[in-house]
């Protein structure tokens, strides 16, 4: 027999709190069901009304076909593969490189006070209320000027740039890191490089996941930004999955956009189950001490 | 020369006076402390003389260099503080050995200092091992480890003990007092615990409000404090304080002691400044001054112990002497239940005098 909490009830609340909790299950599970189970059945079968069922005929055609020979509106018809190897070039990099930064102001800011570092801190708040559709008009002028849209390198910058305010992230984390350890280590002779590397940098690890998950999340699902500066002939993966069901064909092939979709989806959905232990933990971290 | 010198120094933060105007000398061996409540200064002041923190006046010197504008890393000092500060991603090894590493010292020269400090502090079997796996004590043994691989000029000690429990502390109080008669090293030690100060320092320095309100050996402040701060603060139970009116008889002071059975004159020392006459004084006198008299003894002052404090070895009981709240120390045959009547008697020669406007102790 399990025990209960002294004064919790079994009464009808709490069926209705389950009931809406299953209903939210439900309302978030029904679009990957649909995306996933669609992406296995034959084109007839959809056409036939079998939308929400599980296929009389599994097939992989339609992922073969999403990802290397599916057209997309571009000179030759070669899926999403492209997409996808151009997203991961302008994802990884970003991704690495704006956590790291992050973390780097992110320590500044909590723990080596300098002039100006209230208004810094403030700027940082301001700009994750920017929309980034502000900013695709003046950064287009820019790229066009600085010849940048010639490579994804410039998305890259875009992305580090953009992501700036992450570092607010860390700096709540490390706020609540040790001053005496800080002054030990000075005393014993690091500067700030060498104590960032060697002993704040190892106690960060599970927030390093959690800004490193959403900033990649963020990156990969980033649409206006790739839509605008990426190279014409270098197009990210959102972009892709948008060319390619909007590409005018005799037939909506809804399982290979399905497919397509779950390509698309997939590095993230990686991510968080491979992350997730630690996302948990890095979120509720600081929150109760010890 | 002195290992530590530290000369009219004053600290400002903004338009708030922290320190104002320190003056010590600390002399090579010598185990320092400084007390006070929080707020006093000393953290600041050991703060300083790390170097973390700048000095707004005045100027520190260790062994004879002037470090004002020396940063932390090359002043010579090795510092413990009250968190311990391992580095929570290194072995305790890696600990020990970070401050050498820093200095680009050679591998098997440092991994020697770790071994030796290790033997010293009988830590070598933790080596391996990270802050997270040590227990208390061990961690604070680690901080004095990181601290004696060093070999420094000066340690400075920020309230090293206070996050032990008492049983420990103790224990830790007792090696850190070994250690330092072994190593002869100079420490400068900050502690808020007036046991901890009695107990290890050669010399203590009373703080309070950014002042030393009395720099001098533990049994000189806790025998005739300077003020009646230090006679409040050291020593526990802390000094009786007792309003008394100063007297001439036959060239002695003399002064009244009333309780709520009786009254009683105290004769103390000889008169040397005959203004003082007539003037209403503080007299201070400790716990272990009272004993009981022997009953052919006629000063002696009757008085009913309100309260008794059983502690083992003594009982502390307490009576109201001239309407002061007033703390008897005896052995516990004689003591043993609240409303008992006794019969006192002073050891007068014990007896501190304070002026009750200036608070400074007196030798009328």
């Amino acid at each position: 027999m399990t025990e209960r909490l002294p004064g919790s009830s079994r009464g009808p609340a709490r069926w209705a709190v389950y009931g809406s909790l299953l209903l939210g299950v439900l309302f978030f599970l029904l679009p990957a069901w649909f995306g996933l189970i669609n992406a296995f059945k034959p084109l007839s079968e959809i056409q036939a009304g079998n939308v929400l069922g599980l296929p009389r005929s599994w097939t992989l055609l339609p992922w073969g076909e999403a990802w290397s020979n599916a057209c997309t509106g571009a000179a030759a018809c070669t899926g999403l593969s492209r997409y996808f190897i151009a997203s991961l070039l302008v994802v990884v990099p970003s991704t690495i490189i704006s956590t790291l930064w992050g973390c780097f102001n992110g320590y500044v800011l909590a723990k080596w006070r300098f002039r100006g570092a209230d208004l810094v801190l403030f700027l940082m708040m301001f700009g994750i209320f920017m929309p980034a559709a502000l900013f695709v008009f003046p950064l287009s002028l820019v790229f066009a000027k600085l010849q940048l849209s010639q490579s994804l390198a410039g998305l890259v910058v875009v992305h580090t740039l953009y992501s700036v305010p992450a570092a607010l992230y860390f700096r709540n984390y490390f706020v609540g890191f040790p001053g005496e350890l800080i002054k030990a280590a000075r005393i014993d002779g690091a500067g700030l490089w060498t104590i960032f590397w060697r002993i704040v940098l190892p106690t960060a690890q599970p927030i390093l996941v959690v800004v490193g998950t959403m900033q990649f999340t963020a990156i990969w699902n980033d649409f206006i930004f790739a839509l605008v500066l990426a190279p014409s002939d270098q197009q990210l993966v959102t972009v892709g999955l948008n060319n390619l069901t909007n590409v005018q064909e005799d037939v909506p092939r809804y399982n290979v956009y399905m497919a397509a979709a779950v390509i698309a989806g997939a590095p993230t959905l990686l991510l968080y189950i491979l992350a997730g232990k630690y996302f948990v933990r890095g979120l509720t971290a600081g929150a109760v001490k010890g | 020369m002195s290992s530590l010198s530290i000369r009219s120094v004053r600290k400002q933060f903004g338009s708030t006076t922290v320190l104002h105007g320190i003056d010590i000398e600390v002399a090579h061996g010598e185990f320092l402390i400084l007390v006070g409540p929080s707020g006093c200064g000393k953290s600041t002041l050991l703060s300083m003389i790390a170097g973390l923190d700048g000095i707004s006046e005045g100027e520190i010197a260790i062994d004879g260099r002037v470090v004002n504008t020396v940063g932390p890393k090359d002043r010579d000092i090795a510092m413990v503080f009250q968190s311990y500060a391992l580095y929570p991603s290194m072995t305790v090894a890696e600990n020990i050995a970070f401050a050498m590493e820093m200095r680009k010292v050679p591998k098997a020269e440092r991994d020697a200092v770790v071994a030796r400090v290790a033997k010293t502090l009988q830590i070598d079997p933790l080596l391996d091992r990270r802050p997270a796996q040590l227990s208390g004590g061990q961690r604070q043994r680690v901080a004095m480890g990181r601290a004696l691989a060093r070999d420094p000029k000066v340690f400075l000690f920020d309230e090293p003990l206070s996050n032990l429990d008492a049983k420990l502390r103790v224990e830790m109080r007792a090696e850190m007092k070994a250690l330092h008669q072994r190593l002869k090293c100079t420490i400068v030690y900050v502690t808020h615990d007036q046991i901890e100060a009695m107990t290890l320092g050669d010399r203590i320095a009373v703080m309070k409000d950014g002042r030393v309100q009395q720099l001098g050996s533990p049994q000189d402040i806790y025998e005739r404090p300077a003020n009646l701060y230090v006679a409040g603060f050291m020593g526990s139970p802390t000094m009786n304080l007792l309003p008394v009116r100063l007297q001439i008889n036959q060239g002695n002071w003399t002064i009244e002691l009333c309780s709520d059975l009786g009254r009683s004159l105290l004769r103390l020392g000889p008169v040397k400044d005959a203004s003082w006459e007539g003037r209403e004084v503080i007299l201070g006198l400790r716990a272990e001054h009272f004993s009981e008299a022997s009953p052919e003894e006629a000063a002696a002052l009757p008085v009913t112990v309100q309260m008794i404090e059983p502690t083992g070895a003594d009982t502390y009981g307490y009576t109201e002497i001239n309407d002061r709240r007033t703390a008897l120390r005896l052995p516990p045959k004689r003591l043993h239940s609240a409303g008992q009547v006794l019969r006192l008697a002073l050891d007068s020669a014990a007896a501190c005098l304070f002026d009750p406007t200036t608070e400074r102790r007196i030798e009328p």
